[in-house]
């Protein structure tokens, strides 16, 4: 594997039982993703674009094949150790937001952080940080409940972005959005993306949105079903 | 922040729910702790028997008197290590409402009998060399503001003085202390023979008799060798283990365990249902939360012990809450029960016991909703979102 891939997918296959019938959703599924990569994933629902973000944050597993993160297989990860794992490499940014109702701004991006060592004052100094980053610094001590949806998806890219992992895994991060704030939050990954080096993987069915990204794969049945598309 | 936080967060994201739940539980220990203080006070004499310690009374019943003569033929029964005489006095201070346990004792063997009686040995020679001496017990002392040579009229609402009244005069000599918290000190000890003298009964009599046995195995041939020795005499004897007769005593008024058991009980097994009923609404509201916390990588366990601490957080706010009221309850009630019930209190025990209770409650309601969320699949409960 090159060094300038993060993540490789070999052969994964992923399907379930329903009932008597075995239901396949990737049957020999291939892709890499390198560092500072920003990857928009198309495709109409039900084709797997979901289920393969999850393979790749370490929250489902695939049936078969390999699956690679900078050299480590974590597939075959213990759930403990895919847990630890996604605490220090992955940050997620989710459709709705799924902010803590009872924490305020500053206490919903501080909660990666109660994962790692760090000391208090250097966990405030990081939170700090990643509010000024996405424009919130002064809306710290705001409930979710006080702030509009976009403020609301700027928290959550803080949250994912405070303890500096190596990927952010965003799904349809825009998708309860309005056309403007969409467009800011897309902004505000590539900024991301092309300013801080942040390999993004974005899930979305909205081709408006996957053309902030560096490149787009479109999946349908299972199957990358074009290539990809270079932005 | 730390897990307490987020565990403090949660508890109280429902200000209402919260309190309604550990009102429910404060009411669940609010009645155990008031409950089996009351059920301890009422077995305190029992617990307090010495082993060996047995009692001989009248057959017909316990009022009645026994012969004087009976004393020294008890003294000699095998297996018999110390024995005294007791009687009642039926004294009261100044109001006949202010009744006080007066008991007309032989001192020397009264206080080998009844070791549990603590006095500094100066203030015990004291009192056995003054006949009008009175013997008074450290709380009833402190009621009536009674210091060492004091001068107190009793007066008896059974006997009369040779002068013609009810009121006899005694000093106080020496004011005892029980050898644990729990002695009833409650009582004044007066002697025998001064009481003798000075009443109108005749002076053969005693009312009962308390003995020592060498040891507690012999508890059963020598109460039967008494009774034997006194059987188809005028006054035949009824000898028991003072324990015995203690809680034969406590059961006249029924079986108190059973009802304590009942009533706490029913009170534990309505609050668990609703208690757990809560807790696993509350998790289940959160599955989307628990789901979004394994996402960013905490562990289920912790998860799980979150969840735990939650439910054991609340069980134990609920139930201090409710052993403290109990406690101020106690209280404030036991100076107005004092006379029926002296040893009422909410001992160590008890609380040492609530609080096992208390963690118990909290283990038993947070376990289900915390070992749900040990295993929630994140990808099923999103999907469920």
């Amino acid at each position: 594997m090159s060094e300038d891939v993060l993540f490789q997918l070999k052969h994964v296959s992923k399907g379930f039982v329903k009932g008597k019938e075995k239901i396949s959703i990737f049957d020999d599924l291939n892709m890499s993703i390198e560092r500072g990569d920003f990857v928009a994933i198309m495709g109409p629902s039900g084709s797997g674009k979901t289920t393969l973000l999850n393979m790749l944050g370490g929250v489902d597993q695939p049936t078969g094949g390999e699956i690679w993160f900078d050299g480590t297989r974590i597939d075959s990860l213990s759930e403990s150790a895919l847990t630890r794992w996604r605490a220090e490499n992955i940050g997620f940014i989710f459709q709705f937001y799924n902010l803590m109702p009872m924490l305020n701004a500053q206490r919903n991006v501080e909660l990666p952080l109660l994962l790692t060592k760090l000391s208090k004052a250097q966990r405030r100094k990081n939170v700090e940080t990643a509010l000024a980053l996405v424009g919130l610094s002064d809306r710290a001590k705001h409930m979710s409940s006080e702030m509009s949806g976009g403020q609301q998806q700027r928290v959550a890219i803080a949250r994912a972005i405070v303890s500096d992992p190596k990927l952010i895994l965003c799904d349809e991060p825009t998708g309860d959005l309005d056309r403007g704030t969409a467009d800011e939050i897309l902004e505000m990954l590539q900024l991301l993306n092309r300013d801080h080096g942040k390999t993004i993987v974005m899930v979305t069915h909205d081709p408006a949105a996957a053309k902030y990204a560096k490149r787009t794969l479109h999946l349908d049945k299972g199957q990358f079903v074009q290539r990809e598309i270079v932005a | 922040m730390n897990d307490l936080y987020l565990i403090y967060k949660n508890m109280t994201r429902k200000p209402l729910r919260l309190f309604l739940t550990c009102f429910a539980i404060f009411i669940a220990f609010l009645i155990f702790g008031a409950v089996t203080s009351l059920k301890t006070a009422l077995n305190s004499s029992v617990a307090l028997s010495a082993d060996n310690r047995l009692v001989v009374f009248n057959r017909i019943n316990f009022t009645q008197s026994l012969p004087i003569a009976y004393f020294e033929k008890v003294a000699a029964v095998e297996g018999v290590e110390n024995v005294t005489h007791l009687n009642w006095f039926g004294g009261y201070f100044q109001e006949p409402s202010r009744q006080i346990v007066t008991l007309a004792v032989d001192p020397e063997s009264y206080l080998r009998v009844y070791q549990e009686v603590v006095i500094p040995e100066n203030l015990k020679q004291a009192w056995l060399n003054n006949r009008q001496g009175a013997l008074v017990g450290e709380k009833l002392a402190q009621i009536y503001g009674w210091k060492v040579g004091d001068r107190i009229p009793i007066s008896s609402n059974i006997f009369t003085h040779k002068d013609g009244g009810y009121t006899w005069e005694f000093e106080v000599s020496g004011i005892f202390k029980g050898d644990t918290e729990q002695y009833d000190t409650r009582q004044m000890l007066i002697h025998y023979k001064y009481f003798m003298e000075t009443q109108t009964f005749g002076d053969d009599w005693i009312g009962w008799m308390a003995l020592t046995t060498k040891d507690p195995s012999l508890n059963e041939k020598v109460a039967k060798t008494i009774d034997d020795n006194f059987a188809n005499s005028q006054s035949e004897t009824d000898t028991s283990t003072e324990k015995s007769f203690n809680k034969a005593f406590i059961e006249q008024i029924g079986n108190i365990g059973l009802i304590i058991f009942s009533v706490v009980f029913t009170a534990f097994f309505t609050i668990l249902i609703v208690v757990g009923n809560t807790m696993a609404l509350a998790v289940r509201e959160r599955t989307g939360e628990i789901a979004v916390l394994k996402t960013l990588g905490f562990s289920s366990q912790r998860i799980f012990r979150m969840v735990l601490s939650e439910s054991l957080l609340i069980a134990l706010i609920g139930g201090l809450s409710g052993l403290a009221a109990a406690w101020l309850l106690v209280e404030g009630v036991k100076t107005f029960l004092a006379r029926f019930l002296p040893n009422l209190i909410l001992d160590s025990h008890i609380a040492v016991q609530a609080l096992l209770y208390m963690l118990l409650l909290g283990l038993i309601t947070g376990l289900l909703p915390a070992f749900n969320a040990l295993r929630l699949n994140i990808v099923s409960a999103f999907n469920r979102q």
